[in-house]
């Protein structure tokens, strides 16, 4: 269909709209009492939410443009594997209740730390020269992710059952317990990623070209590659130690975001898969604590349905 | 003026480029012919900087390619490649007001929609503007793609097999066009051809290359003849004079 039928603008305009929806259906829906609690409680859980929906949608649709490629996410480089390890060691090495004990701020900042120096490693390979190929980096990160799997899939047979306990609830994503002491220095990095972002933001739309075409037209290819991956990489730690590993969500919002934009471009693109992200997190959350009672896990049900479109998607894409 | 100062590039032991060293000149059409695995086209790579060179320099009006910003040589050099597959979905005039990126860092001027006009009317692409790519034929995408190019508007312009995927009609307008762009503007193309008397009928310099190295380099009249074709192709040649035009047989 051509553009002018479905102007994007609009398009934005109505997720921006159900985003706001269900935003405030969050926060008034079902609230009895003092509206001074009601606020600041469910407002630090919304922050959160907010937060984690933009660093995956965001990291998810930069990681696709410049790998070219729509059914890749960053969890594909071993980010989440990587995070299961070190709560596996955690609590292997200093068991449960000393783990649990740790500060969280601590905890966030040795998670962070650690996954985004695991990556600057692993893309010190594309600087040096000894991997020029992108998909080769790539298959490194894969290769790494098995390792860390089977790693934590070995620490954790054995490990005392009641510390396996602690640590399975600590490997599920939960949207539930996060902390709101760490919102704040998450916030700060995902801000400052986002303005590392704005600087290359033109780069982008061209970068989606491939890289000859983008070469061809005077982009320095390997430099916002570069900048790309280290955005990435900060965004998926954030969120992957705020809430715990989510797969599909990201690839979810990104390909829904490209099938409902009638523009490829990155200005209308990267606000919608954070849009849908929003109302995907937001309102999930919403329906689920008001008309299921918290009898189930969102991320258990966005990953189901994340995991059917990622299907869906590949058969559509098998059939072509 | 593009100066190609001993270029080596070879992946593990093989070499594919081995010390090649050419000038190209302003204006006119150079052809670069020779058998598959010749190194044709890593070296319209290396020359467009996609590759970097194991050793040796490429010079393009004085600046070397390997050293010189991005989007300074943006507005002097653009390259085709053959396969430009794409995963994101893009209209006709999408893509082609790409070209103009280089000067605009992806703010369109009244000037910049007047380029693309004219380079999806040079390619008589007026129609199919509003199109997206992958509803295109294979011919009518290489076109878009050329378009996106003239819109850059450099002064050199390598493509590397341009008239793959187009019919005879469309390979005769292409070549016409590239010639036109070369005369017309004063532009310097650059083009790998598989197809000899393309190569033949339209250069003003042909360059063949065999075994990564640069065996000729000389006008269609000094290149099209018997003897050096079935030196480069390994198989022999006819060639006669149709219309003052050399024309090469090796049907037979």
């Amino acid at each position: 269909m051509p553009p002018e039928t479905r102007p994007s603008g609009m398009v934005l305009s109505l997720m921006a709209l159900a985003a706001v929806v269900c935003v405030v259906a969050f926060m008034t829906w079902g609230s009895r009492g003092n509206w001074s609690f009601v606020l600041p409680f469910r407002g630090t859980k919304l922050l959160a939410l907010v937060l984690v929906a933009y660093a995956i949608a965001v990291s998810t649709v930069l990681f696709q443009t410049i790998t070219n490629n729509r059914i890749l996410t960053p969890a594909i480089m071993g980010f989440d594997w990587l995070y299961m390890l070190l709560q596996t060691l955690l609590v292997f090495g200093l068991g449960a209740a000393t783990t649990s004990a740790i500060d969280p701020r601590w905890m966030f900042l040795i998670e962070v730390g650690t996954m985004t120096g695991f990556s600057l490693i692993l893309y010190r390979f594309l600087f040096s020269g000894g991997v020029r190929d992108l998909h080769l980096l790539i298959l490194i990160g894969v290769v790494f992710g098995t390792l860390f799997r089977s790693l934590s899939g070995f620490l954790q047979r054995l490990i005392d059952p009641n510390d396996f306990v602690v640590l399975q609830d600590r490997l599920f994503a939960s949207f539930n317990t996060i902390d709101a002491s760490l919102l704040l220095v998450s916030a700060v990095l995902v801000g400052l990623a986002s303005l590392g972002a704005l600087k290359i933001f033109h780069t982008l739309d061209v970068m989606a070209l491939g890289r000859e075409t983008a070469i061809s037209l005077g982009v320095d290819h390997r430099r916002i590659t570069m900048i790309v991956l280290i955005l990435v990489t900060v965004l998926v730690s954030v969120s992957a130690a705020l809430v715990g590993p989510v797969t599909f969500f990201g690839l979810l919002v990104a390909n829904l975001a490209y099938i409902l934009m009638p523009s490829a471009k990155h200005r209308y693109v990267l606000p919608a898969a954070v849009l849908l992200a929003i109302i995907c997190l937001v309102g999930g959350q919403t329906v689920l604590e008001r008309l299921f009672g918290f009898d189930t896990a969102l991320s258990i049900i966005i990953e189901f349905a994340g995991g059917l479109f990622f299907i869906l998607y590949l058969l559509k894409g098998a059939s072509r | 003026m593009i100066e190609i100062r001993n270029i080596t590039k070879s992946y593990d032991s093989t070499v594919v480029v081995d010390a090649v060293t050419l000038t190209l000149r302003r204006g006119g059409i150079t052809s670069i012919i020779g058998p598959n695995g010749a190194g044709k086209s890593t070296l319209l790579s290396i020359i467009a900087r996609l590759i970097p060179t194991d050793k040796g320099t490429v010079m393009v009006d004085g600046l070397d390619v390997a050293r010189t910003a991005g989007e300074v040589l943006a507005r002097r050099l653009s390259i085709l490649r053959q396969d430009n597959h794409m995963t994101t979905r893009l209209t006709v005039r999408d893509l082609v007001a790409f070209g103009r990126y280089p000067y605009n860092k992806g703010r369109p001027t009244a000037q910049d929609q007047e380029h693309i006009n004219k380079a999806l009317a040079y390619l008589g692409l007026e129609d199919l503007g509003g199109r997206f790519l992958d509803e295109l034929s294979g011919g009518q995408r290489q076109r878009a793609f050329v378009a996106m190019v003239l819109c850059q508007d450099t002064d050199y312009m390598l493509f590397d097999e341009p008239l793959n995927n187009l019919d005879i009609r469309h390979a005769v307008a292409m070549m016409k066009l590239l010639r036109d762009a070369a005369r017309d503007f004063g532009k310097t193309v650059v083009v790998v051809l598989h197809d000899v008397n393309f190569a033949s009928c339209y250069s003003d310099q042909i360059i063949v290359m065999r075994d990564g190295k640069l065996f000729l380099q000389g006008p269609p009249s000094e290149i099209i003849r018997p003897d050096t074709l079935q030196q480069t192709y390994g198989c022999p040649f006819e060639v006669h004079d149709l219309g003052g035009d050399r024309i090469a047989v090796y049907y037979a």
